[in-house]
């Protein structure tokens, strides 16, 4: 049953000196949600920038399904049904909802020059984008500029155009960041239902969410991966405790 | 986005009927001027779609609108001949060509070095012109029968007539407009406009922004092409300052005087920039002075340009009467 969809071989990328991602070997099953945890600068969402395609690896390979995707520009990566979000909002703040989520969806339109036909006008592309907006809960946002939105509703938009493409694949960089608490348990509703059908691959530090929808956790410490397993198994580990997620005592 | 606002419909409708009727009215000098000022505007318009709407600076948009220029003449002077229904689509099929080979090699470069790598072909098109004698050097070539539209033997609209030429140029700027305004609402144009507002996310949804960024390279190209075309056409004569950077600068200065990212800015930008010069340099030898004094004045004062200037007017006056709603940061 467990098939994986995407796997990781001796995976690194260094800065000059400094090994963002250092021999990372993970593979994620479909269909589970699968959750990187780490402190500040393990390399975590450079992981996500690897497997992305937004940065190219400096060794190691990367394969979805059967096909290699090592190097590959992030413009494919995503037309294999590889979605992402980002830890920074990156939308088009001056365009309406609508237009963001629309311009998501048209990228999967075959044959990308089509000059005459009013862009509104493609229906299913439409559907696409009401899709998005409805299932990230700005349906009632529809004709807002983006930049007028709470910053928690620009980080549900940066969501919905994700989801505008239609990926197999997610990959989800601190989705909660700056979420108030009703923002937040939405967006993690959202993941719950997502995860039904979706693979998901997210970077959080809210443990509770984390707790709360993950199958499976990865822990990085200093780009390079410490443990992997079950939530149970991860929570019991000796190494992660020592090094991440900290004693009783100190809150965690 | 673009969208054409009701202040921008009513500044259109006022420009298409001035440009339209003048001719009935007007003496023959303006008559030629503001010839000049719809090829320019058509020239502006296409550098518009580069800067304001791709996000492209192009300083080397004047390559396409001469080498455009050096085809008509190639065709009268050379070849002999003055078929327009010929020469017309040659002169953008070659600024199309040229636009296709500079901009697949341009694109790979991003911000100031975007700029510079256009100058710099332009540039090389500048010297290859004046360096070469068959061109006619630094002089240019001087021509005395000008293109016709005709089919066969028959002459259906002959452009040394003023009038005739004028009515073309006057289509061409119309269509030009219309031409942009339409591709703008098209699934390529509102990519485009996604790659100069936020490039990397486009990439990231599964864009190739090279593929959109070169398409919209090549349009603008042709169209300044058509430009070129005109431009040769009224004055019968061609020289390697069409393709200066003078000329790329001047067309620039345009778009943003006029107010980038709007299209009909481009051609307010175009006619308050030459019907000034126009005025001016006969009153006084240092006239590029106070042309200089223009521009600064209104980057200071009208950052968004003529067109912003106008837009936020108009939402001034709209504004004037229902109670103003308060938006949140």
């Amino acid at each position: 049953m467990s098939e994986i969809i995407l796997k990781t071989q001796n995976l690194s990328r260094h800065f000059g000196a400094l090994m963002a991602v250092d021999d990372v070997t993970l593979s994620f099953e479909r269909g589970l949600v699968h959750a990187v945890l780490g402190p500040n600068g393990a390399g975590k969402t450079t992981l996500i920038n690897l497997l992305s395609g937004e940065i190219p690896p400096s060794s190691g390979s990367i394969h979805f399904k059967d096909q290699n995707i090592t190097g590959l520009p992030a413009n494919q990566i995503s037309q294999l049904g590889i979605g992402r979000s980002f830890q920074k909002t990156n939308i088009f703040p001056i365009f309406t909802c609508f237009e963001n989520c629309r311009l998501a969806a048209q990228s999967r339109m075959k044959g990308s020059f089509r000059f005459f036909r009013s862009a509104r006008s493609y229906k299913q592309i439409n559907a696409l984008a009401e899709k998005g907006l409805e299932m990230c809960g700005l349906a009632n946002r529809r004709d807002t500029i983006a930049q007028a939105m709470s910053y928690g509703e620009q980080r549900q938009l940066e969501i919905g155009m994700m989801l505008s493409t239609e990926p197999e694949l997610l990959l989800l960089d601190e989705p909660l960041a700056g979420m108030g608490a009703e923002e937040s348990l939405k967006v993690i509703e959202l993941l719950k239902r997502l995860a039904k059908d979706h693979t998901l691959i997210l970077i959080e530090h809210d443990m509770d969410a984390v707790f709360a929808v993950a199958d499976r956790l990865a822990v990085m410490v200093n780009g390079r991966l410490l443990e992997t397993g079950t939530v149970g198994e991860v929570r019991a580990s000796k190494a992660v405790q020592e090094a991440y997620l900290g004693s009783d005592e100190e809150g965690h | 986005m673009y969208a054409i606002s009701r202040s921008s419909l009513i500044v259109l409708i006022l420009l298409g009927l001035g440009f339209g009727i003048y001719p009935l009215v007007g003496d023959s000098y303006y008559i030629r001027l503001l010839t000049k000022i719809m090829a320019l505007g058509i020239f502006a318009m296409s550098l518009d779609l580069l800067i304001g709407f791709t996000g492209l600076i192009s300083l080397g948009h004047a390559a396409f609108f001469g080498v455009s220029a050096y085809t008509v003449v190639w065709f009268v002077v050379k070849m002999e001949i003055l078929n327009a229904f010929l020469i017309f689509p040659a002169a953008l099929a070659v600024a199309g060509l040229c636009a296709l080979v500079i901009g697949w090699l341009s694109i790979r470069t991003a911000g100031i070095y975007f700029i510079m790598i256009t100058l710099a072909f332009a540039q090389m098109l500048h010297a290859f012109f004046k360096d070469q004698h068959y061109w006619g050097g630094t002089d240019g070539i001087n021509f005395n029968d000008k293109p016709m539209l005709m089919v066969g033997d028959t002459v259906l609209f002959d452009l040394s007539n003023k009038i005739n030429l004028y009515y073309l140029t006057f289509s061409l700027m119309v269509a030009a407009f219309i031409f942009l305004a339409v591709l703008l609402r098209s699934p390529f144009g509102r990519a485009i406009q996604g790659v100069k507002v936020n490039e990397g996310r486009m990439r990231a949804m599964g864009y190739n922004i090279n593929h959109l960024k070169l398409m919209s390279f090549v349009i603008a190209g042709c169209l300044a092409g058509a430009a070129g075309f005109i431009e040769a056409t009224r004055t019968s004569f061609v020289n390697p300052e069409y393709l200066s950077w003078h000329a790329s600068g001047n067309v620039m200065v345009m778009v943003i005087l006029g107010g980038m990212g709007s299209l009909y800015g481009s051609l307010l930008g175009a006619l308050a920039l030459t019907l000034l010069g126009d005025n001016i340099s006969s009153l006084w030898d240092h006239w590029l002075l106070i042309m200089g004094g223009f521009v600064i004045a209104v980057v200071m004062f009208m950052p968004d340009g003529i067109s912003g200037s106008i837009e936020s007017l108009s939402r001034r006056f709209r504004k004037a009467s229902p109670p103003r709603e308060e938006t949140g940061p």
